[in-house]
């Protein structure tokens, strides 16, 4: 407590500081306490390798001036660029446009088509790429489709990382138009715009921090992400390849270190920016606020329809070719179908253990994890006062996004199994994964979090404390119910990437807690394609499994929390 | 002064537990021994079972993984070491780690039997020990071969003709040890001078240089390339599995690779590391070896190997694994800066 003591002083003249502020900074400063352990220490551990030569002695910045004076390794900053600003540029339009025709139109499904544009978050991120070899490659159906590009190249990781990011940039989106207040459309209306003027002048200046958050959560899950340029890359360098190379390829974790700092520079750009943004931002469901309620429309609800449809009928191939695949005998030169590729003996090599191991991981990641993060989120944005403390928070919570999977799971290593940490019997168990995992996912969970809170007006908490009552009842009966969606759409996410990880925790499971994500991995590479095939499916239905119950909660919980967003 | 408070309360708890756990299982108790290894996990299974019949009172728990992320894992916990012994790792990952001081040497009973070529001749007792030999050989399509009229390579020369432009994939060796294999193996055949000179004309024919050694062979199996340059083991595995692959060993000779153990200087599980040990070098071990392998490191047990390219043992190259150990951070920047940098989509 003597911390927040000491950092609070300097704010106790202007504002007097409630036994209740007391309460919120001490929660606050426990979960600021957690991410400092789970991400800031270990990547120091790592990070300052960055300054030192092979022995450890502190060279300052010459492995820095060795990787500037290296053309292979600078040339890879402006390849990633390249291919995540042309990601993002167009995940956000379809993106946009996918949830603007399930929250704004009256199409039909609705339902259908946001469980089918969900369904990459379901798939282990290397079958996305996998299928798109089948489609595009040498041996693939429509390679000629590209007109005769490769798709090993720039060409194919752009489309490998569109779907694969496609969900998490929607699920930003469909909160932030989920929440809008239906008097200002009738404003427009009565006075007389049009639906364009409208969409400008009402639309998205609402959603300006949806697309904001969408657009850095993109960009830094692109400029991450191994596994599409692993596969797919070819000759196509970039920064998360590189650090591969360095760290597994030449055991060069120096140079690695260094090249994960390049790494972080665009998660501190994002932080600056989304400060910036989010000063700006006015609350968007006011007290008063009514939900707005599409009205039919028919030549614009068909072309929602039209364009979901396809959008839909595109992940839908990519994840029904992966199936085939793993159902043909030898892709491509025999073809025929049979289940003897499915007869796995799944008992072997512990396989059912891990799968096992996988759903205890998941499951404590996603309770843990919900509850961490959306109290996290939400005392950092409905606290009042300790400006400095909540925005060093702030930047904590988006700081996980911007480090590879790779990088972590080895600043892990460095961290806990350190000789004098005291966390060190942590090292080798199940909740190191937990850790390890909440803390790999914590930023687009906390960024939904926020977009859901920074849509519900401060007077909810004005009124009530008005009234005397204590911020954790408002907390309680206002907060959570409202941003029940959000809440289960943040467990949901935990869960289903907590079964479908490997960059981290490949460095981290031990013999007792081997993971079914990892299984395939390693089947694959044993060139057990059938196994791993089948381990992949276990994953797939168990993720669908959740997701099923999650729709089934939604709805039973929605009637009774959101009946208010219906007039 | 809290760390202090801290680590002593956990020693406490943890030896409190351990002396439970002692109590309860008695003198009976299995050894539980840390085993690290890069042995494909199909094998594994078998590998566990056969020792621990000869060795019930040990239980191995394996923790697996490709050649680099071991040798990254292992590197990384340096400090504070995991593993009470290596098994089934590349000789060269292994030396590496030795250099940092991270094994004991150890000379397994019946280690006399070995061939010289195949452990530790440097250090007495020898600090690694090679189980078996993993060898480079190509995979060549024959479907696709065809289809672009291709002739069957035989030599490492061959593979820079014009006809083969475009058509050949090799792992980087900047994120493989098999493309290490690969060039380090051309520079001991033909001198450094001719080596890089042979590697330009070459990456002129390569459509891309993939992260992992087994990659080009399966890439070649499924007809996305028609030539791949990958290791034995993996090629006949593809083409037990129906691929139509030749699987080729170059005439000029091949490199290799010896999978090998070593024992992690400090480890709690000496006794039951050692029996590993021991029962690896054995003809029983070794005669499961050669079920995938055809090169292991007792001569006169193996017997050829379905689909391995013959005459394989007469064409390994002399390995000077410690000259290659030496070499390994200059040979691959440079590799980096010729064939590594920028690089533009290409047109097929």
């Amino acid at each position: 407590m003597t911390g927040t003591a000491a950092l609070a002083t300097g704010l106790e003249v202007k504002e007097k500081v409630s036994r209740e502020d007391w309460i919120m900074r001490g929660v606050l400063l426990a979960i600021a306490l957690f991410l400092s352990v789970s991400i800031l220490l270990p990547l120091y551990s790592l990070m300052s390798k960055g300054f030192q030569d092979k022995d450890g002695n502190f060279t300052g910045f010459a492995n820095f001036s060795e990787f500037f004076a290296t053309p292979a390794l600078t040339y890879s900053i402006f390849n990633s660029l390249t291919i995540t600003l042309w990601t993002s540029g167009i995940v956000l339009v379809l993106a946009f446009t996918f949830a603007y025709g399930l929250t704004r139109s009256c199409m039909p499904f609705k339902s259908l088509f946001k469980g089918i544009a969900l369904v990459p978050i379901l798939m282990p991120s290397l079958l996305p790429a996998i299928s798109l070899v089948y489609f595009f490659g040498k041996q693939g159906i429509i390679s000629s489709w590209l007109f005769g590009y490769e798709i090993y190249g720039p060409i194919g990781i752009v489309m490998g990382e569109v779907i694969y990011v496609f969900p998490h940039a929607l699920t930003i989106m469909l909160i932030a138009m989920a929440m809008s207040d239906a008097r200002l459309y009738e404003a427009s209306e009565a006075l007389g715009a049009s639906k364009i003027k409208t969409f400008f002048t009402v639309t998205l200046p609402g959603m300006r921090y949806g697309l904001v958050s969408a657009f850095f959560v993109t960009f830094t899950l692109v400029i991450t992400d191994f596994g599409v340029p692993k596969v797919l890359g070819g000759k196509y360098n970039v920064l998360a390849t590189d650090v591969y190379k360095q760290v597994v390829g030449r055991q060069d974790f120096e140079m690695g270190a260094v090249v994960s700092m390049v790494l972080l520079v665009p998660a501190v750009l994002a932080f600056f920016a989304d400060r910036i943004v989010q000063r700006k931002q006015v609350a968007m469901v006011s007290t008063k606020a009514v939900p707005y309620v599409p009205q039919p429309s028919k030549g614009f609800d068909m072309a929602m329809l039209g364009f979901c449809s396809l959008l839909g009928f595109i992940i839908l191939s990519i994840l029904g070719m992966a199936f085939f695949a793993s159902f043909a005998k030898f892709w491509p030169y025999n073809l025929t179908l049979g289940l003897n590729h499915y007869q796995f003996d799944l008992m072997d090599g512990g396989s059912w253990a891990s799968y096992f191991n996988s759903i205890e991981l998941a499951t404590w990641t996603a309770i843990v994890g919900t509850v961490m993060i959306f109290v996290g989120a939400y005392l950092v944005e409905k606290s009042k006062g300790f400006r400095t403390g909540r925005a060093a928070m702030q930047f904590l919570c988006i700081m996980p996004m911007a480090v590879p999977g790779l990088v972590l799971g080895l600043a892990y290593i460095f961290f806990f199994n350190h000789p004098d940490n005291p966390l060190g019997f942590l090292y080798h168990t199940m909740p190191i994964l937990v850790i390890c995992t909440v803390t790999h996912f914590y930023t687009v969970s906390h960024l939904t979090a926020v977009t859901a809170l920074k849509q519900m007006d401060p007077e909810f908490e004005s009124v009530s404390a008005s009234l005397k009552v204590p911020f954790y009842k408002t907390f309680r009966r206002v907060t959570v119910p409202v941003c029940v969606p959000a809440i289960l759409d943040i467990s949901m996410y935990l869960f289903v990437n907590a079964m479908t990880t490997v960059s981290a925790v490949v460095f981290l499971y031990s013999p007792d807690t081997t993971l079914a994500s990892v299984a395939v991995l390693n089947m694959d590479d044993a060139g057990d394609t059938a196994p791993a095939a089948a381990m992949g499916m276990m994953i797939v239905f168990t993720a669908a499994g959740v997701r099923l119950l999650h729709a089934i909660l939604t709805r039973g919980l929605a009637r009774r929390t959101q009946a208010w967003r219906k007039r | 002064m809290f760390t202090k408070i801290f680590k002593s309360l956990t020693v406490a708890f943890v030896s409190a537990l351990m002396v439970l756990g002692f109590g309860v299982n008695g003198a009976a108790a299995k050894t539980d021994l840390l085993v690290y290894t890069a042995i494909e996990a199909d094998e594994l299974a078998g590998f566990k079972k056969a020792f621990e019949s000869d060795y019930p009172d040990v239980n191995i728990k394996w923790v697996r993984d490709s050649t680099g992320v071991v040798t990254s894992k292992l590197m990384a916990e340096k400090n504070n070491p995991k593993a009470d012994i290596v098994w089934g790792l590349a000789a060269t990952s292994l030396m590496m780690l030795g250099n940092e001081g991270y094994f004991q040497g150890y000379a397994p009973k019946g280690i006399k039997k070995l061939g010289k070529l195949y452990y530790d001749q440097t250090n007495n007792p020898p600090q690694w020990v090679g189980q078996r030999a993993w060898i480079a050989s190509v995979c060549f399509n024959t479907v696709e071969g065809k289809k672009y009229n291709l002739p069957i390579p035989s030599t490492w020369a061959d593979l820079t003709k014009a006809v083969y432009k475009g058509h050949v994939i090799m792992p980087n060796p900047n994120s493989s040890g098999t493309g290490f294999l690969d060039v380090s193996s051309w520079i001991q055949l033909m001198g450094e001078d001719k080596a890089w000179k042979y590697m330009d004309a070459l990456h002129t024919n390569i459509a891309r240089y993939t992260h992992s050694g087994s990659k080009p062979c399966k890439l070649a199996a499924k007809g996305e390339i028609p030539i791949g340059i990958s290791f034995a083991y993996r090629a006949a595995k593809s083409k037990n599995a129906g691929a139509p692959l030749e699987i080729i060993a170059p005439s000029e000779g091949i490199g290799w690779d010896l999978e090998s153990f070593a024992i992690v200087k400090n480890t709690k599980n000496l006794a039951a590391a050692r029996k590993l040990a021991d029962w690896s070098v054995s003809k029983k071990a070794m005669v499961i070896y050669n079920k995938s392998y055809a090169v292991v490191a007792m001569p006169g047990i193996a017997k050829p190997v379905k689909n391995f390219p013959p005459g394989i043992l007469k064409k390994m190259i002399k390995n000077d694994f410690a000259w290659a150990a030496k070499n390994r951070i200059r040979i691959l920047n440079k590799w980096r800066d010729k064939y590594d940098a920028k690089s533009e989509p290409k047109k097929k």
